[in-house]
Parts: structure tokens; sequence; C-alpha cells
């Protein structure tokens, strides 16, 4: 077995991608200024976030994304070791490297300033939370304001009689420029309590592990997990559409295509009642993404209606068999409380027993915001963030710069405005615009680049690792261990056709694979199979309820597919690292969510 | 009529326990609960007690054992071999002949088979000495048939008491020759598929929310004895779900010859490696270690079987079950700082925990 990853000045540019690094802030590629710094560290690929290939505009998100979690543990909270996490771009791939604070002085001398900065926050977790509700809310509400039309012919008259002065040009250079604040807004506040919320889930959990050193993570998991949170409403409110279809009557109107259903129901008055709940759904909870929300091409709920309307078709379907859709709350609240019950029954000793309930209080009050963010940030704001971008790549589109509106994110976030500029600047001259012939022939080669850059087969991680992964981020956040570092070292040849991950949701489960690389291809799965894929999104939740089992590349035991499967009562194994690659759609497999092994049985 | 001598298991009187051992205390205690013990009588202490007075071996036993130098080797093993023969040669009382056999004819007919095939036990008592352990020193009998075999075996558990080891054990513990007896369990024998122990805490670093089991096919005496490196698994009491498993090589089992003789017998090649016991079995007997758990208030030690007479969800039965004792006494140490939250975030973040912290080369 290596003892080392590829060092990123190794690696070679497929072909057909060459000038790649052009499409990718220059500081955010490896170069020969940094080459000694950059090869002394240990980098990998964030595949829970971002297993592919990345167009320049959708950059824009991960460098915020990344820059910002290293301001706030670095700058704001002083995170006793803890630096930054640092993010280059290889061949169109996101590769990170946690900086850590290594000198134990030095960490030492970082403890009171975190416990005064962070103490604030857990000290005044609810009230900070309320207003954080109130900051991201607002920052959305300014998102969906943002508007880019096309020129006009004839500023309005109204500019000339309340002598505005400022025209539509300037107005569409100020609103780019407010869609990236408030990008990097949504991004900041995305950040300003997570890390403290997976400190305290953290610090309950090495409780527990002091206490049980064998105790299961996903008894842990389940002893903090909230039962009424927002990531899941989406889902919920399919369930709610599909059950009033059915009380409506008009349950076999539904297909999978939403304008059918739709021009169904409007014959009568309970099609019109369902139709109006159907729209009273839309928002917010359909600003939902089918992917991770990093991605500008992740299919949203509200512009792509066919989605939802094919689950809740599945849904009326599942209640048509007399399946029960609703989730047993009180079964669910009833079984936690035993959970913690008997587990705080084997603590013989009152103060350590008085310790488990602080550190069980804490977590429960930090975890909502956990679950939550990601509602507000990757599915309601980045719906937004991606809506705008594409009104304003149709507009360049319809002035000639592009051939389709989502050419747009091959261009860096820094030469939108050049764009902008170009078009603003023909249009107040009075002459053609240079776009339509520099973007004309630019599109084209940065669109092959893209395509050789996507069939690159991304090494898991480059350089050398340490002897040791204690970095906390890289654990917490990216489930990165010591364990799947040596897993990506032993390759995927896997001769006992097994591989193992995490033991994410108990159960043991056998039947056929169903391999399925995105959300395009969750209409495929068949009742009973077990679903294989690099990692699933909340949207997919539909699918859950036929599946026998989830097998996953990436993540960890609070991955969204280890969530949902114990939601549903669904063996898990994530992390898998090769799950994907050497397992066949049609293969046999043997889940085992209790030890995080699977087996391919033929 | 003579004083009743036999105790049920099924009628067990804690007033009688000073009387029944350890070990037939336990199957008392545990039938009466409603485990799944196979059923049993003891036969009490009074009985060897009385049997020493009227025959006269009470003194012809203290005459031979007390004044031996238990270091010299060749004095204590004359010694020995004397009581034992001593107590083997020496006819039972015609009143307890009537009680074992009338007791053992009772037995066979509840479960349905004439000289049905018993265990035979010896539960030493020690009457100053209540918690004494005499674990392994006295001997059990397995698949005993007739009447006349059980008294046979109730008298060679008897004769136990007058080993070297039990002699010199005695002398280290300084436990008066007279205070000790011995009662005897006559108890259904199971001729399990499967059995072994279960421990309701991991032995490997006591966390009291994990239940070990070892299992091994056959007798659980291979298991006991560790002529067998048995299967292994952790159960986790509160999920219920099986956090480890190790399936070993089975070498040996413990079964029935042909003449009805436990024998120690090599185990096929195919069995060796495929695990003794199904995933429902081993929460089966997570949970009837965790119920006897729970009915003692303390961390257990139990041996179990799997019995292939009786239909699945029944078939796994309770044979002992002692309390455990070495981390049952230690308090978990858990770090000072843990119960200070920054103290033991800070902590956490150093030291990300669990299984993520492994060497790689």
């Amino acid at each position: 077995m290596p003892d080392r990853f590829p060092s990123p000045f190794e690696v070679v540019t497929p072909t057909g991608a060459e000038g790649w690094e052009e499409l990718y802030g220059y500081s955010t590629v490896f170069s020969e200024d940094r080459r000694e710094l950059e090869e002394s560290m240990f980098w990998f690929m964030d595949g829970v976030h971002t297993p592919e290939a990345i167009e320049p505009w959708d950059a824009t998100v991960l460098d915020f994304a990344l820059t910002f979690l290293g301001q706030y543990t670095t700058r704001h909270y002083v995170i006793p070791p803890a630096l930054g996490v640092d993010i280059r771009y290889l061949n169109g791939h996101m590769y990170l490297s946690p900086v850590p604070v290594t000198d134990p002085a030095e960490i030492e001398a970082r403890v009171p300033e975190f416990a005064e900065r962070a103490g604030h926050y857990f000290a005044n977790w609810s009230t900070l939370y309320d207003a954080w509700m109130d900051k991201i809310k607002g920052v959305i509400a300014e998102l969906e304001a943002i508007d880019f039309q096309p020129l006009p012919h004839r500023e309005d008259m109204s500019v000339i009689t309340e002598g505005r002065g400022i025209g539509s040009g300037q107005l569409m250079m100020f609103e780019y420029d407010k869609l990236v604040q408030l990008t990097a807004k949504l991004w900041a506040h995305h950040f300003e309590f997570l890390n403290l919320g997976y400190a305290a889930y953290l610090d309950f959990f090495g409780f527990c592990k002091q206490l049980w050193p064998s105790i299961p993570d996903q008894a842990i998991a389940k002893m903090v997990a909230g039962i009424e949170v927002d990531l899941f409403r989406p889902d919920e409110e399919l369930k709610k559409l599909a059950q009033l279809a059915v009380e409506l009557g008009v349950g076999e109107r539904i297909s999978g295509v939403a304008a059918d259903t739709l021009a169904a129901m409007d014959g009568d008055e309970a099609g019109k009642q369902w139709a109006a709940a159907w729209d009273e759904a839309h928002h917010p909870w359909f600003n939902f993404s089918s992917g991770s929300g990093f991605y500008h091409s992740d299919k949203v709920w509200a512009e792509y209606p066919d989605i939802p309307m094919g689950f809740i078709a599945s849904y009326v379907a599942a209640l048509g068999r007399g399946e029960s859709l609703a989730r047993p709350i009180e079964a669910i609240e009833a079984e936690r409380d035993r959970i913690v019950a008997e587990y705080s029954e084997l603590i013989d000793d009152d103060e350590n027993r008085a310790t488990f309930d602080g550190k069980l209080g804490l977590a429960r009050v930090v975890f909502p915001y956990v679950e939550n963010h990601n509602f507000y940030v990757e599915h309601w704001g980045m719906s937004q963030v991606w809506g705008k971008m594409r009104q304003l790549g149709q507009l360049l589109t319809d002035a000639g710069f592009f051939g389709t509106a989502d050419d747009i994110f091959l261009l860096r976030r820094n030469e939108v405005p050049d764009a902008i500029f170009d078009y603003f600047h023909g249009w107040a001259v009075g002459i053609p615009s240079r776009g339509p012939a520099y973007w004309g022939r630019e599109i084209p080669r940065r669109q092959a680049i893209m395509q050789a850059l996507r069939s690159w087969s991304a090494p898991p991680a480059l350089g050398v690792p340490p002897e040791v992964i204690t970095e906390p981020f890289s654990v917490m956040l990216w489930g990165v261990t010591s364990d799947s570092v040596k897993a990506w070292l032993g390759g995927s040849d896997n001769p006992d056709g097994t591989l193992s991950g995490f033991a994410a949701s108990p159960g043991v489960a056998e039947g056929p694979a169903r391999v399925i690389l995105g959300a395009e291809g969750i209409s495929e799965l068949q009742e009973g199979e077990i679903l294989v894929a690099p990692l699933t999104a909340p949207s997919w939740a539909p699918v859950f309820g036929k599946i026998a089992a989830t097998v996953t590349d990436v993540g960890g035991i609070m991955s969204h597919a280890a969530i949902v499967c114990r939601e549903y009562g669904l063996p898990a194994v994530t992390g898998t690292a090769f799950a994907t690659k050497n397992i066949k759609t049609g293969q046999r497999l043997s889940v085992d969510g209790n030890t995080g092994q699977v087996t391919v049985l033929d | 009529m003579a004083q009743q001598h036999i105790a049920w298991f099924d009628r067990h009187d804690p007033a009688l326990e000073p009387h029944l051992g350890g070990k037939n205390t336990s199957l008392g205690i545990l039938t009466m609960a409603g485990l799944p013990v196979p059923a049993g009588f003891a036969v009490s202490a009074e009985a060897y007690r009385r049997t020493l007075g009227e025959t006269g071996l009470a003194s012809a036993l203290a005459t031979l054992v007390s004044g031996v130098d238990v270091e010299d080797g060749d004095a204590l093993a004359s010694a020995a071999s004397e009581a034992r023969d001593l107590v083997t040669g020496t006819p039972l009382p015609q009143w307890l002949v009537d009680q074992v056999d009338d007791a053992y004819a009772t037995l066979s007919q509840r479960r349905g088979q004439s000289d049905l095939p018993v265990a035979v036990r010896s539960s030493a008592t020690c009457e100053d000495q209540p918690d004494a352990s005499f674990a392994g020193e006295h001997d059990t009998y397995l698949w005993v048939r007739s009447s006349d075999r059980v008294r046979e075996h109730l008298v060679r558990c008897w004769a136990s008491l007058y080993t070297e080891r039990a002699i010199w054990y005695r002398r280290q513990m300084h436990y008066a020759e007279d205070d000790v007896a011995m009662s005897v369990g006559v108890q259904q024998m199971v001729m399990p598929r499967t059995s072994g122990v279960a421990f309701t805490l991991n032995p490997l670093n006591g966390d009291r929310s994990q239940i070990a089991i070892d299992a091994s096919w056959g007798l659980g005496e291979a298991v006991v004895s560790g002529a067998v490196t048995p299967d292994n698994f952790l159960v986790d009491k509160v999920m219920g779900t099986i956090t480890s498993r190790v399936v070993s090589d089975k070498t040996v089992e413990h079964v029935l010859d042909g003449a009805d003789r436990v024998v120690e017998r090599e185990v096929e090649a195919e069995r060796r490696t495929a695990p003794s016991i199904s995933d429902d079995e081993i929460r089966a007997v997570a949970a009837l270690a965790r119920r006897a758990e729970k009915h003692y208030g303390r961390p257990q030690d139990v041996e179990w079987a799997i019995d292939p007479a009786l239909p699945p969800g029944e078939n796994v039965v309770l044979l002992q079950s002692r309390p455990e004792t070495v981390w049952s006494r230690r308090k978990r140490e858990v770090p000072e700082a843990a119960a200070d939250t920054f103290s033991s975030i800070v902590h956490n973040l150093l030291h990300p925990s669990g299984t993520q912290t492994v060497h790689l080369h």
C-alpha cells in the first residue's frame, strides 16, 4: 500500500483542459510561488459537497464558504487547535486542507479567548439564534428582490422628472454587486453558529464515549436529533399535498408532469382547491435543491415542478396501497426519551449524570441550528442566487453574448462585471458591444475545458497524509479520519467483495443494488432496491419510502443519508469511499447498518 | 415423616438460602423471577450435614483432614483420597434415598420423560461466609440418567469437598472445616446446539452499555474451560444493536457420544468458522442477560444455552447468573474537565474522540 497521494505538482492536466487555471482565482490554484508550502500540506477532495468539477462562477460559493469558515475559527471565535481550511482547485476539482494550530503553548493561549468569545454565543444562544433567523430571512428577502432587466431604449421619463441622475446601466452594475454581497452575507451567516453547534454536539458525543466506549454513534445522534425540523418540511408538504389529493378525490389526476396535473385540476372546485394548496406550499418550501445546493445545475423544485409532483404521485400511490405517510412523531419522541432514560440509568453516580444532562441539554439547544441552517442557506438562499444569476445570464444571452443563460456560470465572478460593463458600454455609447464576438469564442473554449475536466478521475487526496488525523474540522465536518485516509490509500480493490463505512443507521438488509450518481437518476429506483450513491440530498426524501437500505461514498454519522435512514428505520452505511465505483446496478448486496459492512453477494 | 431436604427451584424459599449455596440459590431466584431456567431442585446442605452426623462420617472426616499439613503434597493427597473414599463408600440413609428418588421421579414426570437426563451440580455453602465464592472448586456432572446414577453423583459432589484443591483452598481462606457443607442441584439437562457466557458489561473496558457474549458449539464447558476460542459479540443494551462481532475458528465442541457420555470432539470444517449463533439468538441472549441484571440490580456474568428442542424465540435458556466482580466495583473514571463545558469542548477539539484516531503506519 502506498503511504502518500500524488503531489499536486505531479498531477497532469487532462488533454483538452489546457488553460483551466484561468477559470479560477489566482490565489486558489497551486502555483510555484507557494510550492514548498503547498507540498507540505495534506489535501483531500470534498466529496460531501462538491464531488464533481466546478464551473468558474460556482467557485464563488466555495471561495466564500471556506474563507468565511476560516474567518470564524481563526478571527472570531479563536478555536484553540484550528485555523482555517485552505482551498485549491486542481483540474476543476476542489481540494481542502484544514490548518491546525500545532504549538501547544499557542493552543493554550487561545483557550481563554475562545471561552470568552464562543462563551458569549453559547450563553446567549436562543436570543442570538432568533436574531440569526431574522438576519437570514432578511438576506433572502433582499435576494428575492434582486432584478436584472434589459437596458431600455430610453430611460423612463420619471428618471428625468424626479431628477434621479442614476440610470439603468449603473443600476445593473449595482444589482450584480449587491447579488455578490448578499451571497457573501448568506455564507457568513451560514458559519456564524455552525462550528459552535458542532463543537457542543461533539462535546456531548465525547462524554458519551467516555462513559460508554462502545456506544453506537447513532445512539448519540438519536438522543440529540430534533424531531420537527425545517429541513424536513419540504417533504412534509408533499405528503400533506398527497393526503389532501386523496381526501378531495383528485389523486388520480396527479402524474409526474406538473403542467398536465395542474391542467387536470382546473376543471372543478376540488381540483382548484388542491391547486391552491400546491401554490401555497411553494413559498418557501419549494426553494429546495435536488443536490447539495453548491452547483448551479442542482435542480430546484420551484423551477422543476415535475420533481415534487412526481414525488406526490408516488405518495398518492402509497396511500392507495393503504400505507401511512405520517411520521409517527409521538412514537419517535417516545423512542428518543426511552434511549435517553436507559443510558442515563446506566450512569452510577450523580455527578456524571448531572454532567450528562447538562451536555445533552446544550447539544439539544444548539442542534436545531445545525439541522436547519441547511434549508435557509443551501436551499432557499442559494436557489435565489442561482435563479438571479440565470436571469442575468438570460439577459446577456438575449443581448447576443451567450448561447444559453447557463453560460454565465462559465465566467468567474470578477469577469461578470466586465461583461455587464461591455453590455452597458455599447448601450450607452450606441455602438455594438464586443461581448457577442468575445464570449462567442470564449464560451465554447471553456465548455471544452469543463468537458475534459469532468471526465478526469480526481484522486481522493493529494500529498502526504499526517500520521494521525486529529484536526477537529476534518473529522467533524468532512468525516475525514485516519481510517478513511487509509482506505483511500488502499485503493478501490476489494478482493473479498466487502466495503466498510460508518454504521450510520441500524438494521440489516439484502437486495439488488441501484447505483444512482445524481438526482436525475432517482426515478429509476424500484421497490426493495438498495440505493448506492455518492451521497444523498434532502430532496431525495420521497425515495426512502421504497428502498431497502442506503450505501454512500461519502459522509458520516450526521450526513443526510444517515439522518433520513434513521428516520425511516432503514439500514445505512455511509462514507464507504468506493461504493459507486465497486458496485454495479443489479448486484445483490447485504448491508449491515449495525457494523458498517457492505457485502457484494454475487 | 422425615424433614424435607428437597428445595424446588420454582418454589424457592429465601429462608432456605443459607442451606442451598450460591449456585442453587441463584437458580431458585432466577426461576421465581420468571427467567427461563431449566426445571430442577436442590438437595439442601442440611441433608449433607444430617447424613454426616447420622453415619459418623463427620467425626471421621474431621480427624482425617484437620490434622493434615496442606503444604505437604503427599500427605494432602493421601488424606484427600481417603476422605473421598469415606464419603463415596458410605451408603445414604434411607430417608434421603427416598426424598431424592421421589424428587427425581417427579421431575422426570413433569418433563414427560422417564429417566430424565439431568445435570448434577455442586453448590457449596459456608456458614460464616455467605458470599464465599467456590467457583470452579467443585464438581458438576452432566447427562446423568436414572435415580441410582443421580444419587451416585450426589455423593460424588459431596466428595468433591475433599479434593486436594478444595481442602487447600479452605485452609487458605481460613474457613473452618465444619462450616463448609454441600448442597447439590439436580436440573433438567439441556443438550444445546450452542452455549456460552454473557457479561452485562464489556469486560475489556467496563462499558456498562454493552453486553458481551461468548458463544460456541455444543455444551458450555468448552467455553468455560477455555478449550475453544468462542465467537464473540457485543450488543448495545439500549439500542439492541450488535456493535461488534468476531466469529472464531471453533476447533472442538463438547457433545454426547453414542453411549450417553459427554466427550470433546473436533468440529467439522464447515461449522468451525460459521457463526454458532444467529443474530436473533444473540439478541435473545442479550435480553436474557439484561433481565438477570435488572433483577439483581448489578452487572451479571451469566451462562446460557440454546436448546434445539425448544421453538425459536423461546430456545435460549439461562443456566447460571453470578454478579460480575471486576468492573462493577470500580467507579467509571471521567476526566475532571468533562463536567466543565468549555474545558471539555476544548478537550474534544484537541482530541476528536472514538475510533477516529487510528495510526496509519
